[in-house]
């Protein structure tokens, strides 16, 4: 959380509403010390102690994190999922030796969580329901139970430990029903009369009586198109009519789903077992086969396919919703493309940066006047109008000798990269104020820029450091900086 | 097209004409709005779909100002987007702006070398989505030329090679045959003298050193407004009688 981040010697607990009472539901430990409770009302907990920290509850970005968590623990077991709201369930089956057995395989979540702040109580069993109770009411940081022990390790917990719904667990309590030992005992049939199918289902779930399948995160599915080669293809040509199939099919799947294509990487795998790719963006979502296949073929020329390429796959690594729309009737003639287009073939071919827009900036200094921005940046209002601009504009103003009237008239004449002009007429000064918000040596400085035609009829814009009377203004040099129509 | 001549003859022209450009489609003109100008170019206008060159005269063959406004004029007054490439990334949009084309209508292309250029502005004009493409390009061959001016052909957006040279004895390469449909060279001459201090509009001798199927002319014009109009200046009303030459047969 950073700066946000509560102050750790304070008692912190978050609150949130159940049934339009405002609840305690987490504490942490200094807050439990002192008598915070999940489930307490919110003026009790302030009660017990004034300068408890309340935040608000976020059930949602909880829940969000715990699937982030959950995809990071895929490194542990491919079957891992998110067990909201607290926890989250790993099939280890097959998995423990890969990290040295089971003892060390919990040590080093347990300890890998720590590192990252999470305080984690982890627990192991033989089915998904004992686990999830034994690491909620085992009473222990790290509890492994032997496999073929579940039901010994579980039958003492509470009730509550089934994952049942809360009015069931009060309804239990009430008649007597304290521990999982006391249910398990019981025939089946009136318990299931009483109190529904959930029991018995969650009690078979526990003792491993039930299979519970876990289903896993995933990544994001990537929308892939593979193809296999029985011989080995090496001439640029088959490669360019293997990258439109691929493309073609990819906008296929692409369509079906939906979606529009941002980025598609297209990997050749050769058979020395190295893999040329090509990366290819798109400015909006795109699943046009031609447009696609155009930015990939542009490409393909920087490919060595070695000594032959063996599989190709086109992926789609990021893609957009992208709906469908009509596009022109046919008897409209052709549609005319579109500018984004044309925008993606050249920043593919010469890189992002080379192809932008003008924009209007907030700034009289003309250098910092125009912003380039994004070919697809929206442009709100044209430049001011109130002075006549240089189509030209010089990277850097260059020095100029001139002979001219001080303070304020326009230069008589000025010699620039060694010819000298003779001006005709002129106009000015523009006066133009350092911005001191930006850079302190701006806050006194200015510039007069004047508008000068010479006896040839050619048009210069020329300043000058300073205000021709104050030296703390700038050091009263003469500068060309752009060039008239 | 003369007045004088026969309908048949005209068809007859008009179906050379086609013949010569190998051309698809026959696209429109964009007009100056000049009668002066307009009645010296065959079509009445710069024909959209072609290629068109425009240097600077003088030391404007070095900072192509004044041919920037002018090809922003024209670009200006097609309608669509406009791509501009260059090498040397001294357009000021402000200046681009005041000759009439917006920055909601500019988008720059900068590249390395004249070769990553010329290869822009064909995918530019290939591509059909703009409608005019402008290139700040120094060499411009026979090859070169004639490859833009297929891609401009076969979508009808605007070519606009804008020639800019390191020295001014290099200009003399404007010369160089190539396949673009006009050639113009824009030159800053004086203003007119204003009765107080300031600077007048500026105007510019207008060469149009090359036209396919019409002759050679020069004009003076009052330079661009906001809108990317020239406007005939009061020395084109005078010089009008003596650049007369050949003004009968100037489509002949």
């Amino acid at each position: 959380m950073g700066q946000a981040a509560p102050a750790r010697d304070l008692p912190l607990a978050l609150k949130g509403t159940d049934r339009g009472k405002r609840i305690i539901t987490a504490a942490d430990d200094l807050a439990h010390h002192i008598g915070v409770r999940p489930g307490q009302a919110v003026v009790k907990a302030q009660a017990l102690y004034s300068d408890l920290l309340l935040m608000d509850a976020e059930p949602d970005e909880d829940r969000e994190a715990l699937e982030r968590l959950a995809i990071w623990a895929l490194r542990l077991s491919p079957i891992v999922a998110a067990d909201p709201p607290d926890g989250l369930v790993i099939d280890t089956t097959g998995a423990d030796h890969l990290h040295g057995g089971e003892d060390k395989m919990v040590d080093a979540i347990v300890a890998r969580l720590a590192e990252t702040g999470i305080t984690a109580i982890a627990a192991l069993a033989d089915t998904h329901g004992a686990a999830h109770a034994l690491a909620r009411f085992g009473g222990k940081a790290r509890l492994i139970v032997p496999a073929g022990q579940t039901a010994d390790a579980i039958l003492p917990l509470p009730a509550a430990a089934l994952r049942l719904p809360p009015p069931l667990i009060e309804n239990l309590k009430s008649l007597g029903f304290d521990r999982i030992s006391d249910l398990a005992s019981k025939p089946r049939a009136p318990l299931t009369l009483r109190f529904g199918p959930e029991l018995g289902r969650r009690l078979d779930q526990a003792l491993g009586r039930l299979v519970e399948p876990i289903k896993s995160a995933r990544e994001v599915q990537y929308i892939e198109m593979r193809q296999i080669f029985a011989e080995p293809i090496g001439a640029p040509e088959t490669i360019e009519r293997y990258t439109r199939k691929l493309t073609a099919d990819l906008c296929d799947a692409l369509e079906v789903a939906g979606l529009g294509a941002r980025t598609l990487d297209l990997l050749l795998y050769r058979v020395d077992n190295r893999i040329e790719t090509i990366r290819v963006g798109t400015a909006k979502p795109v699943r046009d086969v031609k447009q696609l296949s155009r930015l990939l073929c542009d490409k393909i020329e920087s490919i060595d396919p070695g000594f032959g390429i063996e599989v190709m796959t086109l992926t789609a690594t990021a893609a957009e919703p992208l709906l469908a729309k009509q596009v022109g009737a046919a008897f409209a003639g052709a549609p005319k493309p579109e500018v984004g287009g044309l925008v993606d073939i050249l920043a593919n071919r010469l890189g992002q940066r080379a192809i932008d827009r003008p924009t209007p900036a907030a700034s009289d200094l003309p250098e910092r006047s125009v912003a380039w921005a994004e070919p697809d940046a929206e442009i709100k209002q044209g430049f001011p109008k109130e002075w006549k601009r240089p189509t030209r504009l010089l990277v850097r103003p260059e020095p100029i000798e001139v002979l001219a009237l001080l303070p304020d008239h326009p230069p008589r004449a000025f010699t620039w990269r060694g010819l000298r002009h003779r001006v005709a007429s002129g106009d000015g000064p523009e006066r133009i104020f350092g911005e001191w918000w930006k850079r302190d040596p701006e806050l006194e400085s200015v510039r007069d820029y004047y508008y000068v035609v010479d006896d040839t009829g050619k048009r210069y814009w020329v300043f000058r450091d300073g205000d021709g009377e104050f030296d703390d203004t700038g050091k009263q040099g003469w500068y060309m900086h752009g060039i008239f129509a | 097209m003369p007045a004088s001549a026969k309908p048949s003859i005209a068809d007859l022209r008009d179906r050379i004409r086609r013949l010569e450009n190998g051309a698809a489609h026959n696209w429109p003109a964009l007009p100056f709005g000049i009668e002066e100008i307009d009645r010296r170019l065959p079509g009445g206008g710069l024909a959209l779909g072609c290629l068109h060159e425009v240097a600077g005269g003088g030391s404007g063959a070095i900072d192509g100002a004044a041919a920037a406004a002018f090809a922003a004029g024209i670009a200006a007054r097609t309608e669509g987007q406009v791509m501009w490439c260059l090498t040397k990334a001294d357009l000021f949009p402000p200046g681009i702006a005041d000759a009439g084309l917006g920055p909601e209508r500019l988008l720059r292309v900068v590249v390395d070398d004249d070769k990553a250029l010329l290869l822009s502005m064909e995918e530019g004009l290939r591509h059909g989505s703009l409608s005019a493409v402008v290139g700040e390009v120094m060499r411009l061959d026979m090859t070169a030329s004639r490859r833009l001016q297929l891609a401009a052909e076969s979508t009808g957006t605007m070519g606009i090679a804008l020639r800019r040279w390191r020295r001014e004895v290099d200009a003399a390469d404007f010369g160089q045959p190539t396949a673009s449909r006009t050639k113009w060279r824009v030159t800053e001459v004086p203003p007119e003298t204003l009765p107080v201090n300031g600077v007048a509009r500026g105007r510019w001798l207008l060469e149009l050193l090359r036209v396919q199927g019409a002759e050679c002319a020069d004009f003076y014009v009052e330079a661009c407004d906001e809108q990317g109009s020239v406007a005939p200046s009061p020395v084109l009303a005078d010089r009008s009688a003596t650049t007369g030459y050949g003004a009968g047969r100037a489509s002949a």
